[in-house]
C-alpha cells in the first residue's frame, strides 16, 4: 500500500469531489492524513492540498467501484457520504482502498475497524432515514403540502422515493432544514434543490382543525396505568419532538406560540397547484 | 356530538387493542389513488406508555349488546358512548394519511345490534373508503365472530389485515368472563380467513388480477392476567395457533383493570407489564429463533422466571450443549446462545467467511459478550479470565438493567431485587442446579 503523507486534502464538499481525491490519492500513490470539505475547519498543521473536481475523474473513480469491489460496496459508500459521521472522508477513502485490495470480500469483512465503522455509520442513516418515514409531518395548505425536518444525516435522498411513490398524486415538499435543501415533488416530476431559509407559512383553519383532532387522538390512545416517558423517549428520542404536531404542546392542545412567532414573516399561501417549487421557492425571497 | 368528541371516545374504547402494526403487506402506490404499505411496516409516533402508533385505531361505535367482565364496553358499563358515521371514518383517515401522520386505519366494533349488522356497517366504511376516496393503505379491520361467512369474506377483500381476538388463554375462562363468546365461536372466522387467503394465493397464480384476501394475513390477542391460565398454557395455545392458523402474529395484552368485578383482579392491580414482556420475549424465540413452547416451559416449571429471560432460562439449563465455537458453529445453534440475536448470528455467519474471529472482532459484531461469554469459544479458547462463578454468572444474565424500560415506575425497578423475586428464582428456571454447575 502507499505510505501516509503529512497532507491533508481539501475538495469542494461534493460526491463527485471526494472521488477525486480518491483518484489524487492513487495517482500520486500517497494517503492523506486527512480530507476537509471547503470551508470545514482545518485543524493539524498539514500542508493543504486542493482537490478540484473533475467529472471525468469521478466518473472514472465511480464506474470502478461496482466492477472491482461490488455493487453493494457502491451503495455503501454514497449512504456513508450522507451519513453525518465526523471524518466520514478519510472514512471512505480507506474502505475503498480496502476494496480495491480485497475485492468483493469487503464486504464480508465486518470485523474490520474501517468497514465496521462504516457499516455503523450507514445503518444509523438508514435507521434516522425510516425514522423519518413515519416523523415527517405535512402541513396541507390548499393544493400543497410541505413538511419540515431537522435530520442528523441528509437522508432525503434516502426517503425520496417512499414519498414520491406514497403521494405520487400530490404536491408537496419536505424542506431538510439542517442540510438545507429540499425534496419537491408534483405529479410526474420530483427533485432535490438547495434551499435555505424557508419558513412554513401560517396554518388555515382547516389544517388546524386536522391538527387538534390528531392532537385530540394521540393523548387518548395512551393507557394512563402503562404510562412510560423513558421507553417513548427511547423509541421516539425528543430531538423529533420539534416538528411534530402532537408533540407541540401540551394537553392536546398544540401550542399557538411556534405559529405567534412566525406571524411576522408569515408570506402568502401558494395559492396555486401549478408551479410548486416556484410558489415554495418564492416564499423563501420574502424572508 | 362533535367529531372531536366522537374521535377521543371511540379512540379511548379502542386503546386496548395492541395490534397497530402496520407491517407484511408491500403494495405501491398508484396513480388516482392515495397511499401505499411497506412489508415492514412503518411507526409514525409513539403513546406516552410507550407503544408505536401507525394506524388510526378507532370504534366504529362502543355500543356493544355483549357484558364480557373484562372489557371497558360491556353493556352493563356506564360509559359514554358513540359511533362515526362511515363518512367521518373516510374524512378522518384521509385527512391523517394525507399529512403522514398514521400508516392506515385499524377499525374494530362494539357489536350493534348483531354480528350481521355490525359487519356490514364496517364493510360500509371501508368499501366508502377504498372505492370512493380510493385510499390504497394499510387496514386492519375485526372480524365479528357470528357474523355470515359472505359478509366476512367481503370484508377479507377491503382489507390487509383481518383479525379475530381470542380474548382468554382458555375455554374455562372465556366461559366465566365472556360469557356471550365461544372457543368454537372465536376459532370458526379464524380458520374461514385461513382458508380465504389460502384459496386467494392459488387465485392469484391463476389469474394476475384476482383482488387479494387480507394480504397482511391474520392475527389475534388475548388479555394476560384477567384469568389463572399459566405462562405454559398461554405460550401452547400460540404455538399452536401459529401452526394451525398460520396467524402473522399473536398479541399479549396485560390486563389493565377498567371496571370492579368480583371475577377480576381489584381495580388496583397493576397492569402485569413483567409477564406480558417474558411472554413477548418466548413469542419472538418461537417465531424466529427456532424454539419450540415444550423446549422454554412445562408442567414442573409452568411459569417464566422474572429475573431470566426465557432464552438465558433456557441455555442455563441445557448447558450440556455449550460452549459452541463461533467459527464453526451452524447458525441455528448461534440463534441459542444468549446474546446473541438473529442479525449478530447473520453478521457472524458473513464475517467468518473473510477470516476468523476473536472475541474483540464479535463486539463489533453487537454481540453481548457479558451473555454470550459463558457459552461460546473462539479459536477454540473461551474469554481469557473469564470466571464462571456463581456470582458473575448471576449478575450478567440478569435482566434488571434491560428491563427498566418495561417497569412503570422508579420504586418498582428497585423491588424486582427484592426477596419475592428471589424466592420465585429455584422454582422457575432450575436454578438450584445451574448454581451447582458454576460452583463445579
Amino acid at each position: 500500500m502507499f505510505k501516509p503523507s503529512a497532507l491533508a486534502y481539501t475538495y469542494d464538499g461534493s460526491f463527485e469531489g471526494l472521488l477525486c481525491c480518491v483518484f489524487e490519492s492513487y495517482t500520486w500513490k500517497e494517503i492523506p492524513l486527512a480530507v476537509h470539505s471547503e470551508g470545514e475547519e482545518q485543524g493539524l498543521l498539514l500542508e493543504s492540498k486542493w482537490i478540484e473536481t473533475d467529472k471525468e475523474k469521478a466518473e472514472r473513480v465511480l464506474k470502478s467501484i461496482p466492477l472491482r469491489i461490488s455493487p453493494e460496496a457502491e451503495e455503501l459508500v454514497r449512504l456513508g457520504f450522507w451519513s453525518n459521521t465526523p471524518g466520514k472522508e478519510l472514512l471512505l477513502l480507506n474502505f475503498l482502498y480496502l476494496g480495491f485490495k480485497h475485492g468483493r470480500k469487503v464486504m464480508n469483512m465486518l470485523a474490520d475497524d474501517t468497514v465496521h465503522a462504516l457499516q455503523k455509520a450507514v445503518q444509523q442513516l438508514r435507521r434516522e432515514g425510516h425514522l423519518y418515514l413515519g416523523f415527517v409531518r405535512f402541513s396541507v395548505y390548499g393544493p400543497v403540502m410541505a413538511a419540515v425536518i431537522e435530520p442528523q444525516g441528509y437522508i432525503l435522498p434516502v426517503i425520496q422515493e417512499h414519498f414520491c411513490d406514497r403521494f405520487q398524486n400530490e404536491s408537496f415538499m419536505i424542506y431538510d432544514q439542517t442540510h438545507e435543501a429540499a425534496l419537491i415533488h408534483e405529479p410526474g416530476r420530483e427533485a432535490i434543490i438547495p434551499l435555505s431559509g424557508w419558513i412554513a407559512p401560517e396554518p388555515d383553519e382547516a389544517e388546524e382543525a386536522y391538527r387538534r383532532l390528531w392532537t385530540g387522538f394521540y393523548h387518548a390512545i395512551g393507557i394512563k396505568e402503562r404510562r412510560n416517558e423513558r421507553l417513548r423517549s427511547s423509541l421516539m428520542p425528543k430531538r423529533y419532538w420539534k416538528h411534530m404536531v402532537e408533540m407541540n404542546g401540551s394537553n392536546g392542545v398544540p401550542a399557538l406560540a411556534d405559529t405567534q412567532r412566525k406571524k411576522a414573516l408569515q408570506p402568502e399561501p401558494p395559492k396555486t397547484i401549478g408551479p410548486l417549487p416556484a410558489s415554495l421557492r418564492q416564499t423563501n425571497t420574502h424572508t | 356530538m362533535d367529531v372531536m368528541e366522537k374521535l377521543e371516545i371511540l379512540t379511548a374504547s379502542a386503546k386496548y387493542d395492541v395490534a397497530c402494526t402496520s407491517s407484511g403487506s408491500d403494495r405501491k402506490g398508484q396513480a388516482g389513488s392515495l397511499g401505499s404499505t411497506t412489508a415492514m411496516g412503518i411507526c409514525h409516533s409513539f403513546a406516552a406508555d410507550g407503544r408505536c402508533i401507525s394506524l388510526l385505531k378507532v370504534l366504529m361505535s362502543n355500543a356493544c349488546v355483549y357484558d364480557c367482565a373484562y372489557c371497558v364496553n360491556r353493556k352493563s358499563n356506564p360509559v359514554r358512548r358513540a359511533a362515526f358515521t362511515p363518512e367521518e371514518i373516510a374524512d378522518l383517515t384521509m385527512q391523517f394519511y394525507r399529512r403522514n401522520y398514521i400508516e392506515g386505519l385499524f377499525l374494530s366494533s362494539g357489536i350493534m345490534r348483531n354480528p350481521d349488522y355490525t359487519t356490514e356497517q364496517l364493510i360500509a366504511a371501508l368499501e366508502l373508503l377504498r372505492n370512493v376516496y380510493h385510499f390504497n393503505g394499510y387496514i386492519h379491520v375485526k372480524a365479528i365472530p357470528g357474523a355470515d361467512d359472505a359478509l366476512l369474506s367481503r370484508l377479507g377483500l377491503l382489507a390487509d389485515r383481518m383479525s379475530v381476538n381470542i380474548e382468554l388463554p382458555s375455554q374455562e375462562s372465556l366461559g366465566i368472563l365472556a360469557p356471550d363468546k365461544s372457543k368454537i365461536s372465536i376459532l370458526k372466522p379464524m380458520g374461514l380467513i385461513k382458508d380465504r387467503i389460502t384459496e386467494n394465493s392459488s387465485d392469484i397464480v391463476k389469474y394476475n388480477h384476482a383482488p387479494r384476501f387480507a394480504p397482511a394475513g391474520q392475527s389475534t390477542q388475548m388479555i394476560v392476567g384477567a384469568s389463572p391460565d399459566t405462562d405454559y398454557q398461554i405460550l401452547n395455545l400460540t404455538e399452536g395457533l401459529y401452526r394451525k392458523y398460520a396467524l402473522k402474529r399473536v398479541f399479549f395484552s396485560a390486563y389493565t383493570p377498567v371496571i370492579e368485578d368480583s371475577l377480576l383482579p381489584s381495580l388496583d392491580t397493576k397492569p402485569p407489564l413483567l409477564r406480558e414482556h417474558r411472554l413477548y420475549q418466548a413469542d419472538w424465540l418461537l417465531r424466529f429463533y427456532g424454539f419450540q413452547a415444550s423446549e422454554l416451559l412445562d408442567e414442573a416449571v409452568p411459569n417464566f422466571n422474572p429475573l431470566l429471560d426465557p432464552k438465558c432460562s433456557w441455555a442455563v439449563n441445557h448447558r450440556e450443549q455449550f460452549p459452541v465455537e463461533i467459527n464453526r458453529a451452524p447458525y441455528e445453534m448461534l440463534l441459542r446462545v444468549p446474546g446473541i440475536g438473529v442479525r449478530s448470528a447473520q453478521r457472524i455467519v458473513k464475517a467468518r467467511r473473510a477470516g476468523t474471529l476473536d472475541f474483540q472482532a464479535l463486539k463489533k459484531l453487537g454481540v453481548v459478550l457479558k451473555r454470550a461469554q459463558f457459552f461460546i469459544t473462539c479459536k477454540g479458547k473461551p474469554l481469557e479470565g473469564l470466571k464462571v462463578s456463581e456470582h458473575t454468572l448471576l449478575r450478567s444474565l440478569m435482566s434488571g438493567q434491560q428491563l427498566a424500560p418495561y417497569q412503570p415506575h422508579q420504586v418498582e425497578q428497585l423491588t424486582l431485587f427484592d426477596d419475592h423475586y428471589a424466592a420465585a428464582l429455584p422454582a422457575a428456571g432450575g436454578w438450584a442446579e445451574f448454581k451447582k454447575g458454576a460452583e463445579a
